[in-house]
């Protein structure tokens, strides 16, 4: 690594007052990727805070997919750069990324649905449990305190989400909104310092959504990471999001607090205007 | 009488199958390819220790831990030359490579130790049982083949349902990507199984070679290729399908051999594969899969 390597800080970048005093947890500087001739994103410069609930909006189509699957290195992009708690991310890998602290959920829940619910939250604990191959084969030199240390913890993140009776269920025979939720506890169980939620609300009623809002404070004030969400249910975003970008077309055409985003002209044209139509 | 020692024989064989097959149904089950070579990799086994064997004079049980260390770094390598660039490739051209390799094992044994056929001494030395004043006799390396099948099943399923590796293995088989996103290092874990499997080949090599003591470049063609019928008979992917299609086709080719024909035994087997998979396209203990509409 070369060391007197200058980074650009972004002026214009707004993160919780409380923050402030520490290296933003993910910052992207003119990200944007091409696939084949059509730009993605484009242009996309986002600070988020340590502990801040971050909303990523937009219409469908607009990019908000692409730009986790940028964060998490699934793609890599074209142009621009990505710093993960003031380290860049250029050149790794998917996994290094997520063992630098970034951990997600998907828009199409993808659990190992043929292990066990806490099955599924040890993968994810996969890199915080010290058990060298020799152990696991032999069964021995610690291996025992070691799977004690991973059940454990597991157990900890099932009783945060009140699922410590499901843990050896199969995950796959789970209802929909226990799947949501072990999704995130098999994310958080990776250590993350910030939390990328695709569409966590999506198909859950008002009552889910309700404890789903509940849980997202929980998880920033238990964890004291960073929450951003993608999502199309404006009173979820509106209601915990602290700062809010608004993506169209692959640019970010409004960056700010809830109320300022509410009540801009072009987000209102491009989003929300729609949805008051539609009500 | 005869009926049980041909049972016991082909208990036997079953379990050599068996342990090949678990190499074909764990590659599968994570990289969802079928790695032709794997049978091969068998031979190379049985040779080195018979080598090690003869020409060193190594004692039985090192001949095969030095047998079982050159087939993992033989399958290792193998994945990471052959099979690693084509992770993004299609299934063809990644089962034809598959193929190549095994012709080119072939030929570099060929090269090395020539095509006259080796007499594999037995690494099994101690004597065999026989029962009801010399009846039914059970030769030593059916035992010893029988009780490694066992071990090898109850501490490969111990390791991939509990330990943290083990667990790692069945995420990457079910969703690379998500495990990826889990921090889960998806080639070091894809190594770790070609590195498991290709231990068991030299394995099942030597119990092979022991029981059918000729050993040439084209003995592992023919077991791989039954093993991986085994295998998918089995239902491929699982590890208790392995151990049971190994056992079930070891007792019908030798049933079919000493009942019905030599010549035909090895129709015989094929032809319930096909009629297997027929009835059940999953194997026995396959999985069905019930897409979500």
């Amino acid at each position: 690594m070369d060391k007197g390597k200058m980074v650009p800080v972004p002026s214009k970048a707004i993160i919780p007052e409380r923050d402030l005093d520490k290296t933003p947890i993910l910052e992207t500087h003119h990200l944007g990727i091409d696939f084949g001739g059509l730009t993605a994103v484009d242009e996309f410069s986002l600070t988020v805070g340590r502990t801040e609930i971050a909303g990523l909006i937009g219409p469908n189509g607009a990019g908000k997919t692409t730009v986790f699957n940028l964060l998490t290195n699934v793609y890599q992009p074209t142009r621009g750069t990505i710093m993960l708690d003031g380290k860049s991310t250029l050149k790794k890998t998917t996994e290094q990324v997520n063992r630098m602290g970034i951990a997600r959920t998907f828009q199409n829940i993808r659990l190992f649905s043929n292990m066990s619910v806490i099955d599924n939250v040890k993968v994810g604990l996969h890199n915080s449990i010290h058990q060298p191959l020799f152990a696991s084969i032999t069964r021995l030199f610690g291996y025992k305190a070691s799977e004690k240390k991973s059940r454990d913890e597991a157990m900890e993140l099932l009783k945060f989400f009140n699922m410590e009776d499901m843990a050896d269920h199969q995950a796959g025979s789970l209802p929909y909104g226990a799947q949501r939720r072990l999704e995130i506890a098999r994310a958080l169980a990776t250590h993350p310092g910030i939390i990328l939620l695709d569409e966590p609300a999506a198909g859950m009623n008002p009552s889910e959504t309700a404890e789903l809002m509940e849980n997202i404070r929980r998880i920033r004030d238990n964890f004291q990471i960073a929450v951003m969400l993608i999502e199309h249910d404006m009173n979820l975003v509106m209601n915990i999001c602290e700062g809010i970008c608004v993506l169209d077309h692959g640019k970010v055409i409004a960056k700010g607090s809830p109320e300022e985003v509410k009540s801009n002209p072009k987000v209102i044209e491009a989003y929300l205007g729609k949805k008051k139509e539609a009500n | 009488m005869s009926f049980i020692s041909n049972l016991i024989n082909g208990i036997s064989l079953g379990s050599v199958y068996a342990i090949i097959a678990l190499g074909y149904t764990m590659v599968y089950g994570i990289a969802k390819m079928l790695n032709f070579a794997h049978g091969d990799v068998i031979m190379v086994g049985a040779y080195i220790s018979y080598c090690a064997s003869a020409y060193l004079g190594f004692p039985p049980a090192l001949s095969v831990v030095l047998a079982m260390l050159v087939c993992t770094v033989l399958g290792v390598g193998i994945e990471a030359f052959a099979y690693k660039p084509l992770r993004r490739a299609g299934s063809l051209a990644v089962l034809i490579t598959a193929i190549g390799v095994s012709y080119l094992l072939q030929n570099i044994a060929l090269l090395i130790w020539g095509s006259n056929p080796k007499a594999f001494k037995s690494l099994v030395t101690f004597s065999s049982i026989s029962l009801f004043e010399g009846k039914l006799i059970i030769t030593a390396e059916s035992i010893v083949t029988v009780i490694a099948c066992v071990i090898i099943m109850v501490a490969l399923t111990a390791f991939t349902k509990k330990s943290k590796m083990g667990k790692a293995m069945r995420a990457v088989s079910e969703d690379k990507d998500a495990a990826e996103l889990m921090g889960i290092n998806v080639n070091v874990t894809i190594s770790l199984t070609f590195a498991i499997g290709s231990a068991l080949a030299a394995i099942a090599g030597v119990l092979l070679c022991s029981a059918y003591p000729t050993l040439q470049p084209t003995t592992g063609s023919m077991p791989g290729i039954k093993a991986f019928t085994a295998a998918v008979f089995g239902g491929i992917g699982s590890i208790p399908g392995a151990m049971v299609g190994g056992i079930l086709l070891g007792i019908i080719e030798i049933f079919s051999k000493s009942y019905i024909s030599t010549a035909l035994s090895d129709a015989i087997v094929f032809s319930v594969l096909i009629i297997v998979l027929l009835v059940k396209p999953t194997g026995i203990l396959g999985k069905k899969i019930t897409e979500k509409v």
